[in-house]
């Protein structure tokens, strides 16, 4: 006996909103980072619920599309954090205001 | 049995969630994030999600993980930023919009009637859902063209990682380089500042050899 899946989304909506908390509030890039990944796993978790509820795959495909995607945003975005510490940038995203090649 | 195992594990995912939102330490945060990977990876098992699951604990638990803490390592103490944001109105104009996502949130899943979910379990019996073989042959076949559009991305992406954060040292001199450095430390004003300027002096200590390679191009 599987439970139902409201609350599954129940758990994915709160670690949504943790995720954004965390997006929105700290300062540190890696932590915004981290806090940006507990959000794609709360969608995650929304879209395996919906699969097991519709009976389809589709949902579970979407899921490892957007691991793919996390993925090569985890990359970028840690390729440009270790370009800011070498270039001895303060890292906190209050003080990164302008792009510079 | 597997409700114990729902609670269970989503009590652990929103317990290490808020650990990694919390904690100034980004080590530790990471650390945290792993937790909940794994937490989740046991919420897909629940819901019959085998692959995902498995895929979640190599791929994200493991690979995007490691990598993580490579970084935070490679960065050391400077990595640790607090939560003060420069201006208060943006700490609750934050803080309002978590609470309106939160409220609709809260709103679409207890009024979208899914209440009544008796054909949840009309799928159980089904063998092999969400087994490699099933997932595989949805990707290979009806979604193929997404599986290439992702290779294709995860590519791109390597070539940008080597690009932005390997390869050579930036080209710049020694002098532009101090004088942003004591921009920032000077637009920081307040008592921090001083913490920031030993940081950074810490760390051209620490990278001793490294104005000279930057000299010598």
């Amino acid at each position: 006996m599987s439970p139902d899946v409201v609350p599954y989304l129940i758990v994915s909506g709160l670690l949504f909103v943790i995720g954004l908390a965390g997006v929105l509030l700290r300062r540190s890039p890696l932590t915004v980072l981290l806090s940006l990944e507990i959000m794609l796993n709360s969608a995650n978790l929304a879209l395996v619920a919906f699969s097991r509820h519709v009976g389809g795959h589709d949902g579970q495909v979407f899921a490892l599309v957007v691991m793919g995607v996390a993925a090569a945003e985890v990359v970028v975005g840690l390729g440009l954090i270790v370009a800011m510490a070498r270039r001895d940038l303060v890292l906190d995203t209050d003080q990164l205001r302008s792009l510079h090649g | 049995m597997t409700t114990v195992v729902f609670y269970l594990a989503a009590v652990v995912a929103l317990a290490t969630a808020l650990a990694v939102v919390v904690q100034a330490n980004p080590f530790v945060s990471a650390l945290a994030l792993i937790g909940n990977l794994v937490a989740l990876a046991a919420m897909y098992l629940l819901l019959e999600a085998d692959f995902v699951a498995a895929a979640q604990i190599i791929v994200y638990a493991g690979a995007v993980m490691v990598m993580f803490l490579f970084v935070i390592a490679y960065i050391g103490p400077r990595s640790q930023v607090g939560t003060r944001r420069g201006r208060p109105w943006q700490l609750w104009a934050a803080v309002v919009a978590v609470g309106a996502i939160l409220a609709e949130i809260a709103l679409a899943d207890g009024g979208a009637g899914f209440g009544e979910a008796a054909d949840v379990t009309a799928a159980e019996g089904e063998p092999g859902f969400g087994s490699p073989q099933a997932v595989g042959e949805a990707f290979l076949t009806e979604y193929v063209l997404s599986f290439e559009v992702v290779s294709l991305l995860l590519l791109v992406a390597a070539v940008a990682g080597v690009v932005l954060g390997g390869g050579q040292r930036p080209q710049r001199t020694r002098r532009s380089d101090d004088a942003e450095a004591t921009n920032a430390v000077s637009s920081r004003r307040g008592a921090s500042a001083a913490m920031v300027e030993a940081e950074i002096a810490a760390t051209r200590a620490g990278g001793a050899p490294r104005p000279g390679v930057g000299v010598d191009r």
